[in-house]
């Protein structure tokens, strides 16, 4: 029997996507922020949680798919990667799904608009559905987004 | 010698051993076999015994010494635990206990101890109870219930000091007193032994030699020597030593050795015999007698208590949650508008005030901590310098911030290994000066509002500004014309730029252009600043600002558009209104005139990029005058909202990068608002 793993699943656009439990802290609505000036436009701005300041950016501008209007199922996943919490904007989270790790395939070059180096992999449940699982540790990466700001700057 | 300052160290440690005492007799009373718990007492009573030898409670002392006397019988297999053991050392305990508590309350620890202090001989001795153990060899160590009575000879020494007296020395009994205003009575008496044995032979000392080096005897101690001298030339001797009030010397001979023996004996017997009625007859220790007067003696001695640090940042940052609910309780009581709301907000603000000095204070450690290794550092440096230096420290007491001073040291290491590499002259060159040889290095610490400042000055050479700015030139950081027009505070500011050295030769201390530089930068990170003032020929001065603490701070909240922001009130020289068309363009850059002064203005809403809302532009605009270092600059804003009691917050590691933003703190309604690092807009 191999090792069933926990996700949460959210929604961009037509895809789902699954994060680990262990890696999520929170799932919050959306919420007033506070604008961060000299960043990225995917960085939406910073966060209260319950007394501590959490920077929140769109999941869609991260990955450079076309952001969207918030609306009352958007929701805030707030993870936590390497001691370093960040709120995730995404289009609804909709469960939490318990998925077979030998069900885990390598991702496809790109899913979605979405770079393989980003993805962890891809899952078909059951029901045929599938669930393309985020590395986060890539998608969080520093030094991305230095050389996006250099980018824009240029 | 001043004692008081370990005083209140030495209650609480001995709290301590008497705590883990009283656990590990309870254990023990259940697992008498259990050696180790039997260990874990001997090292709570060996610690005791050490303190308060060292402190001079002798009492205390020879309690514990009794104690551990018996401890070791116990724990080496000699003497097996009983319940009657055990109902002697909770005496013993009680007893230490009463003796501990009488010295927190001021007094001096005394307490007649003798009566247990014997049981606990007699259960030595094997006479206890008729206990099983066989008889001990030894004597037991002679305390002080009756230290000139159990000075016993034993078989060698008398044979010694017989021969002695049969070959034609002499023997003398002596006994000396010493002042009882005496501190250091084991160093006098090391000196009287030192007397004695440049002319004579020690045979036999009470207590015994360790005993004294250690301190534990009251104020006598006698000793058997052998010699060829006078009894006066003897005496003359140890009265030359000072501090010693009263000496006497006996001359012996052979009958009256014998006789002394025999009188020691008895003593001995007679305490013997003595005893087992005493241990039973043990209900009310005296101690219970004595208790009363001793409490009204009043508690002068400070209590302290010893915290993990952990639970002091824990507390900080509880506090600092309970600040954000206190401001927004503020801001609601405010809309609300009811009186008891307004009333309980406004006490709950001044408790909080008042838990909030508290907790800061809990934090804040002597800058002593840091300048303790200096004046040996000093020394060090001055010698392989070659030059001479006299280090005055004042203010060592002044509190800072836990944070701040482990941080500190480093640069304060620098700036003093500069004022004595660069700003010290040698000792020929200060002669030719007409100054002193020695030159002299102050370093001071002092309160100033909100702000310690340290300072390190010296009365040295000075700072030549022409050499500052031919290095500056020649370093491309400047270029001539430039310097021409430059303050000496200007030019001494170059000092901390990266790249500079003005020492001519470099030496493995400092001149290797990085020193000012890496100071100045971990300063400004610790919130503080660094300046420098100098004379030619007189000295220099360094100053540094640091802030009381790191976590709060007060700043100014502004509002540009519908953003809030706020600036740290330490940055800030003052606001102003200005009129919007005094700006002027001075090489492409907005400047405008202030206090005779053309300095940079900016519009924080365009370096901030903030949306436009679409307000008009008035003729009046609200300006913050901003100040690094010596360099200012004003910043337009729309509005000056206030100022407020800011709770630090980072913005996490995400966004640790962020251009001209510090952090962030959390306003009274919950929102988030950034604090503007001002020293990243005045370049």
């Amino acid at each position: 029997m191999a090792e069933e793993l926990k996700v949460i699943v959210f929604s961009l656009g037509s895809e789902t996507y699954g994060v680990e439990v262990g890696q999520v802290r929170s799932i919050e609505r959306m919420m007033p922020m506070t604008r961060v000036p000299k960043t990225p436009a995917f960085v939406k701005g910073v966060i209260q949680l319950r007394g501590s300041v959490v920077p929140v950016i769109d999941l869609r501008g991260r990955f450079g798919l076309e952001e969207t209007e918030y609306t009352d199922n958007t929701r805030i996943i707030i993870v936590s990667i390497n001691d370093m919490e960040v709120g995730l904007i995404v289009d609804n989270a909709t469960d939490v799904i318990d998925i077979d790790e030998d069900r885990i395939e390598d991702p496809p070059e790109i899913v979605g608009g979405i770079k393989a180096k980003y993805l962890r992999g891809v899952a078909k449940l059951d029901d045929d559905r599938l669930i393309v699982l985020l590395n986060l540790v890539e998608v969080l990466n520093k030094d991305e987004i230095v050389q996006l700001e250099q980018m824009e700057e240029a | 010698m001043e004692m008081n300052q370990y005083l209140t160290m030495f209650i609480d440690e001995s709290r301590e051993h008497l705590q883990t005492m009283n656990e590990n007799l309870l254990e023990l009373e259940n697992n008498p076999d259990d050696i180790d718990i039997v260990h874990n007492i001997f090292r709570s009573a060996h610690t005791l015994k050490g303190m308060s030898a060292t402190m001079g409670f002798e009492d205390l002392a020879s309690l514990t010494h009794e104690m551990e006397n018996v401890l070791d019988l116990v724990r080496n297999g000699k003497l097996k635990m009983d319940t009657d053991i055990t109902d002697v050392l909770f005496q013993c305990f009680d007893s230490l206990e009463a003796m501990v508590e009488d010295i927190a309350n001021g007094g001096s620890g005394q307490l007649d101890v003798s009566e247990t202090v014997q049981t606990l001989k007699a259960i030595m001795s094997g006479d206890f109870k008729g206990s099983s153990r066989e008889a001990q060899t030894s004597p037991a160590q002679p305390s002080q219930a009756n230290r000139t009575s159990s000075l016993t000879l034993d078989q060698y020494q008398l044979t010694v000091l017989k021969q002695s007296l049969e070959s034609g020395h002499r023997v003398y009994w002596i006994q000396v007193v010493i002042d009882a205003n005496c501190v250091l009575k084991a160093a006098r008496a090391y000196m009287v032994f030192n007397a004695l044995e440049q002319v004579s032979e020690i045979v036999h000392s009470s207590p015994s030699v360790e005993e004294i080096e250690q301190e534990k005897f009251d104020d006598r101690f006698s000793v058997f020597v052998v010699t060829q001298q006078e009894p006066d030339a003897i005496r003359e001797r140890i009265m030359s030593v000072s501090e010693i009030a009263q000496t006497e010397v006996a001359e012996m001979d052979e009958a009256r050795l014998q006789e002394w023996n025999n009188e020691a004996e008895t003593v001995k017997e007679a305490v013997k015999s003595e005893q087992p009625d005493q241990a039973k007859g043990t209900g009310e220790p005296v101690k219970k007698e004595k208790k009363p007067d001793r409490a009204a003696a009043g508690g002068q001695v400070s209590r302290t208590i010893r915290v993990d640090l952990d639970r002091l940042d824990q507390l900080m940052n509880l506090l600092s949650e309970l600040l954000i609910d206190r401001v927004r309780l503020e801001s609601l009581a405010e809309e609300i508008k009811n009186y008891d709301l307004i009333e309980t907000v406004e006490h709950l603000v001044r408790v909080s005030t008042d838990l909030q000095n508290i907790v800061l204070k809990l934090r804040m450690v002597p800058v002593e901590a840091v300048f303790n290794r200096f004046p040996r550092m000093v020394r060090d440096i001055a010698r392989s310098l070659n030059k001479k230096v006299n280090l005055v420290i004042t203010g060592a007491e002044t509190e800072l911030d836990r944070t701040v001073i482990d941080e500190i040291g480093d640069p304060l290491v620098h700036l003093l290994r500069n004022s004595l590499d660069h700003g010290l002259e040698s000792p020929e060159e200060r002669k030719r000066a007409g100054k002193e040889e020695t030159g002299n290095i102050y370093l001071r610490a002092f309160h100033s509002g909100n702000h310690v400042f340290i300072e390190i000055e010296d009365d040295g050479r000075g700072i030549d500004r022409d050499k500052v700015l031919q290095s500056a030139v020649k370093k491309n950081l400047i270029d001539e014309s430039e310097g021409e027009q430059m303050s000496d505070v200007e030019v001494f500011n170059l000092l901390f730029s990266s790249g500079f050295s003005t020492a001519e030769k470099i030496s493995d201390l400092s001149g290797r252009g990085v020193g000012l530089d890496v100071v100045k930068s971990k300063i400004t990170a610790l919130g503080g600043q660094v300046s420098v003032h100098s004379q030619k020929g007189i000295g220099t001065r360094f100053t540094v600002q640091l802030p009381l603490t790191l976590s709060i701070i007060s700043a100014m909240l502004i509002r540009l558009g519908e953003e809030k922001y706020a600036i740290p009130l330490s940055s800030i020289v003052e606001t102003a209104i200005m009129m919007r068309d005094e700006i002027r363009l001075v090489h492409g850059m907005q400047m405008i005139s202030y206090r005779d002064h053309i300095i940079p203005i900016v519009s924080l809403k365009e370096v901030l990029e903030c949306p436009d809302t679409g307000e008009a532009e008035q003729d009046e605009m609200n300006v913050v005058i901003i100040r690094k270092g010596e360099k200012l600059a004003a910043l337009i804003v729309d509005e000056l909202i206030g100022q407020q009691e800011i709770v630090l917050k980072s913005l996490g590691p995400y966004l640790s990068r962020t251009f001209a933003i510090s952090g962030a703190t959390i306003l009274g309604d919950g929102q988030v608002a950034l604090i503007i690092d001002t020293n990243s807009l005045v370049k």
